[in-house]
């Protein structure tokens, strides 16, 4: 047996103090670290979400703060409007275009980058870049895009033929493309899409490549063909995360208005009118708190039934 | 130096559907002062939860823990003048091996040339002063092990707890590495428990093994006393590869290991032969021994030979084997507890 | 010792066509799935990089150039028969005539003190969700994160009303309190993935090495949570930048706007439109989010796909 080891020779260790160990304390320790955020939390959404409810059914002015209950009569008087009602039809056929059309291109785009191709590096990054930018700097690029008479894209439209003279689209020179009803919500859906879909399309991305490796060697190895594949294994396996790209990318739609307010502050003739641009011009535009409140708290139902999916979601990744 | 004695120790925790679970249930454990203790059972038997509560990162539902004849349920790890090496070895991956060994001795706050030294000292013993700038990912799994020890040893606690420290070593690795390990504990004599579900390591490095299933302990005692004398049959399985045949008999279990499994032509003395019908089915040859594979009165038991017996049994026909009768444990039909005395 | 087993036949297969392979439609195959890739690649390069290159290209354009009347010459060129060479008058226009750059200080000090609260709330509630707080912390967690999905659209009016209580209207303070309500949320739930990654070993190692368990946190989980408070740095700074709604609502007064509000709101004169400095406000923060949002994707999506997606 080989020799005992002896230590070399310590200095006096302190000894171990027996006071409560308050910062060990799961029980203590817990709380005080979560509480400053959902203060702040409850304090900056919570109450702000309530007040904005109740604004919904007062008549709050920016001139007179005292909220006084007049029940539905905002609600009535909205729903009477043409304005609103505008608003909340263009809200709703703006949000479910988008979002079909960014679910096939995402699906799309995600599939190219998931193969393997020579700078794809760089193809991410551009593709990235709508969603990476500030949203109210690029409104103001697509809207030099669209402002006749210098827009570069009626430019192009005369260079192969379709504006100008002669054109086999337009006789005019431009399109107008804010100024004429449809082609101003036309405009502004092409906006929204190209925002939103470098989000979806990374979102699908990584439930893509989360597909497990050994999952598609199998069905390679039973000679299934790429198309077989796509249907069968990729598309299935992706409908949660396809579900997740889809409710982000309605919310982000559904409660936008910078694009509308940089591009056409919902003209002509509120043919691009939502729900989040209208509230916003009543309640601060024209200080009518109660009135911008009652439009907004359309976005609610819309929100909470997204929560719910969302937490459904999450649960169930939870459970697996 | 010291003991470590638990009593009546018992963890709870709410299962899924809210009800109590008892991951330790009444646990009564003494180890002695310098002793290498083995807590052996399967995966989710509790011998973790009960290593974690002494080492004071799980509290206790109910019962005492106590080190060295204090009772420090209400201590914090860092009280406990205890060292553990996890499973993984828990190895700090931002600092390098010197900074990981330096970890404790900054904790207590001892001075840097102090340090120096006790990390000198540590690094020496195991044979890591070549290790001392690297980080842990630079590192093999067998000297992330001696870092982890050498990060224990370190501050000279009174006791070791190490949580299958061996589970991440290749097998061959892993033969060097408890011999390694057992010597060591041996020369610095500093009392030891260590958790592992590998029999072999259990039987190889305890002084004693405490075997635990569902949160009990169903048999403390030294290997031997473990393999030769199993309280039940649950210990009678869980040890010995093969395990051990159980075989029912009226209104009792007899057990027998399979190296003393032999066919009856080959005993010398008769008088104290049990005998007992073999039919073998499949025979497995290991090297240096074969075990064959068959059934007792329908049950699956199994032989084990040294290479160099001749054998000539045939698959499928019923051959006359036989056990001696001291090699015979019987045990409870009902409770699996072991029955003593003649039989 | 012999065995005596049954062998096992599969049953006949009666019809179907095999598994056919033909080498050359095969290489045809590989060479036409390979063009459509790339030309779908790069349709959607052009339609997402489009916009940027035109403004870039704006930036550069002298007047006359630009504002031809009708338009003659390729407006995509500054080297044409009839165009002019590029400039960078607007440039030095947008930098020293206009009040671009206190836009800029303006967003830098809301950015930076946003990310100082974010951090100082969101971290010790992420690490409590994650560590202490038994069953119930992932489902708080998620709550939380849905806070994220409530927008300014619908908070801004209630939120003028606090703002105008605490005095700070027209001030950048108002942003540097309300931004924060949707920073932390995102980004309590994004370091609670990095918090659940770092092993729980490591911590109870610190314990056992002599630290409190506040103290393990500080010494082993904060030096390992580097890369995930950097994403949360970065997150909550872009997204302070993103930022419009409550910026237009609350901020009046030019000295105190930010690049979002200001660039958009202050650079547009009735009528006349300085285009050029208009692009050129937009392109300097643009790419510059752009690149270190691109830094740091794959961070983020890990939080965008609520756990849905593992690995």
């Amino acid at each position: 047996m080989a020799a005992p080891i002896a230590p070399p020779p310590t200095v006096p260790r302190t000894a171990p103090d027996t006071n409560r160990y308050l910062l060990d304390r799961e029980k203590f320790l817990g709380p005080i670290m979560l509480l400053p955020a959902v203060i702040y939390i409850v304090a900056l959404v919570g109450v702000p979400l309530v007040i904005a409810i109740a604004y919904a059914f007062s008549d709050v002015t920016v001139g007179d703060q005292s909220i006084d209950w007049v029940g539905l009569k905002n609600f009535r008087n909205s729903w009477g409007n043409a304005a609103f009602q505008k608003a909340l039809k263009n809200s709703l056929i703006f949000t479910f275009v988008t979002q079909a059309l960014v679910m096939i291109l995402g699906n799309i785009l995600a599939l190219v980058l998931a193969s393997d191709f020579k700078g794809k590096r760089l193809v991410r990054f551009l593709i990235l870049l709508p969603w990476a930018t500030p949203v109210a700097l690029v409104a103001v690029g697509w809207w030099w895009i669209f402002s006749p008479p210098y827009s570069a894209l009626d430019y192009i439209l005369r260079e192969i033929g379709a504006l100008g003279p002669g054109g086999w689209w337009s006789n005019d020179n431009n399109a107008y493309w804010l100024a004429l009803p449809d082609r101003a919500q036309f405009s502004v859906v092409l906006v929204q899409v190209w925002r939103v879909l470098p989000l979806a399309t990374v979102i699908l991305l990584a439930g893509l490549t989360a597909i497990p490796q050994d999952v598609r060697e199998a069905a390679n190895l039973d000679g299934a063909g790429y198309m077989r594949q796509l249907v069968w294994i990729r598309l299935p396996l992706l409908a949660p995360i396809m579900l997740v790209a889809f409710l982000f990318g309605t919310v982000f739609v559904f409660s936008d208005m910078i694009i509308v307010y940089i591009m056409t502050r919902g003209q002509p003739n509120d043919a691009t009118q939502v729900i989040p641009h209208l509230a916003f011009m009543r309640g601060v535009q024209s200080g009518d708190l109660a009135s911008g409140a009652s439009v907004a708290v359309f976005l609610f139902p819309v929100l909470a039934g997204v929560a719910a999916l969302m937490l459904r979601t999450a649960r169930r990744a939870e459970t697996s | 130096m010291a003991t470590v004695e638990t009593r009546k120790l018992t963890k709870e925790f709410t299962g899924h559907a809210g009800e109590g679970v008892f991951a330790v249930n009444g646990i009564d454990l003494a180890i002695k002062d310098g002793e290498f203790m083995v807590l052996l059972g399967p995966s989710g038997c509790g011998k973790t939860t009960l290593l974690r509560m002494i080492g004071g990162l799980e509290h206790p539902t109910s019962g005492d823990i106590l080190i060295g004849d204090h009772i420090v349920n209400d201590l914090p790890p860092r009280a406990r003048s205890i060292a553990m090496v996890f499973q993984s070895y828990a190895l700090y991956p931002h600092l390098n091996v010197y900074n990981n060994i330096a970890f404790p001795l900054r904790a207590a706050k001892m001075p840097r040339e102090e340090q120096k030294k006790q990390i000198e000292w540590a690094a020496g013993i195991l044979g890591i002063e070549e290790l001392l700038k690297r980080k842990p990912r630079q590192l093999s799994g067998g000297q992330r092990q001696r870092v982890a020890l050498a990060r224990a040893i370190v501050r000279h606690p009174n006791v070791f707890l190490l949580d299958e420290p061996l589970s991440n070593l290749d097998a061959q690795r892993r033969a060097s590495a408890r011999d390694e390990l057992q010597q060591f504990q041996r020369r610095i004599g500093t009392t030891t428990i260590y958790v592992t579900h590998d029999q072999v390591e259990a039987m190889g490095m305890g002084d004693r093994i405490a075997v635990i299933d569902k949160g009990s302990i169903r048999q403390i005692g030294t290997p031997e006393e473990i393999y030769d004398e199993p309280a039940d049959t649950f210990v009678a399985t869980f040890l010995g590869s093969p395990p051990m045949n159980l075989v029912k008999r009226d209104d009792e279990i007899l057990g027998f290991r399979p190296e003393h499994f032999f066919p009856a032509s080959q005993a010398g003395s008769t008088d104290d032969l049990v005998p007992l019908q073999f039919t073998p089915l499949r025979e497995e040859y290991l090297g240096a021994e074969r075990l064959v594979y068959g059934d007792v009165d329908g049950v699956r038991a199994i032989a084990r030979f040294p290479s160099t017996t001749h054998l000539e049994i045939e698959a499928g026909h019923k051959v006359d084997f036989a056990v001696r009768r001291q090699h015979l444990k019987r045990f409870d039909i009902e409770t699996g507890l072991r029955r003593y005395g003649a039989g | 010792m012999s065995s005596q087993l049954q062998p096992i036949a599969p049953p006949p297969i009666e019809s179907g066509p095999g598994i056919s392979y033909n080498p050359r439609t095969a290489r045809a195959k590989r060479i036409g799935a390979r063009a459509a890739l790339y030309s779908t690649a790069m349709f959607f390069v052009i339609f997402a990089a489009m916009p940027f290159a035109w403004m870039i290209l704006t930036i550069f354009k002298q007047n006359a150039d630009l504002y031809q009347q009708p338009m003659q010459k390729s407006p995509f060129s500054f080297w044409g028969e009839l165009n002019q060479p590029p400039t960078l008058e607007n440039l030095r226009f947008l930098l020293w005539d206009t009040n671009y750059l206190v836009f800029v200080k303006n967003s830098l000090v809301v950015g930076f003190f946003t990310v100082v609260i974010t951090l100082l709330l969101a971290m010790p509630a992420a690490y409590a969700l994650t560590r202490l707080s038994g069953g119930w912390g992932e489902s708080l967690g998620i709550a939380i994160f849905l806070v994220y999905l409530i927008p300014p659209t619908l908070l801004f009016l209630p939120m003028t009303r606090i703002i105008s209580e605490l005095n700070l209207k027209n001030s950048i303070w108002s942003l540097v309190v309300v931004y924060p309500t949707f920073t932390i949320p995102f980004c309590t739930w994004l370091l609670m993935g990095f918090f659940k990654s770092i092993p729980w070993d490591v911590e109870e190692q610190a314990m056992i090495d002599g630290y409190s368990r506040f103290g393990a946190i500080i010494r082993a989980v904060l030096p390992l949570s580097v890369p995930g408070i950097l994403t949360v740095i970065v997150f909550s700074f872009t997204l302070s930048l993103h930022e419009f709604v409550y910026s237009l609502a609350f901020v009046t007064s030019t000295a105190n706007k930010t690049i979002s509000t200001g660039v958009t709101t202050e650079l547009i004169r009735g009528d006349i439109y300085f285009w050029q400095a208009l692009m050129a406000a937009s392109v300097l923060v643009a790419i510059p989010i752009a690149i270190l949002y691109n830094l740091f994707l794959d961070r983020f999506i890990a939080g965008f796909t609520l756990g849905a997606v593992k690995g």
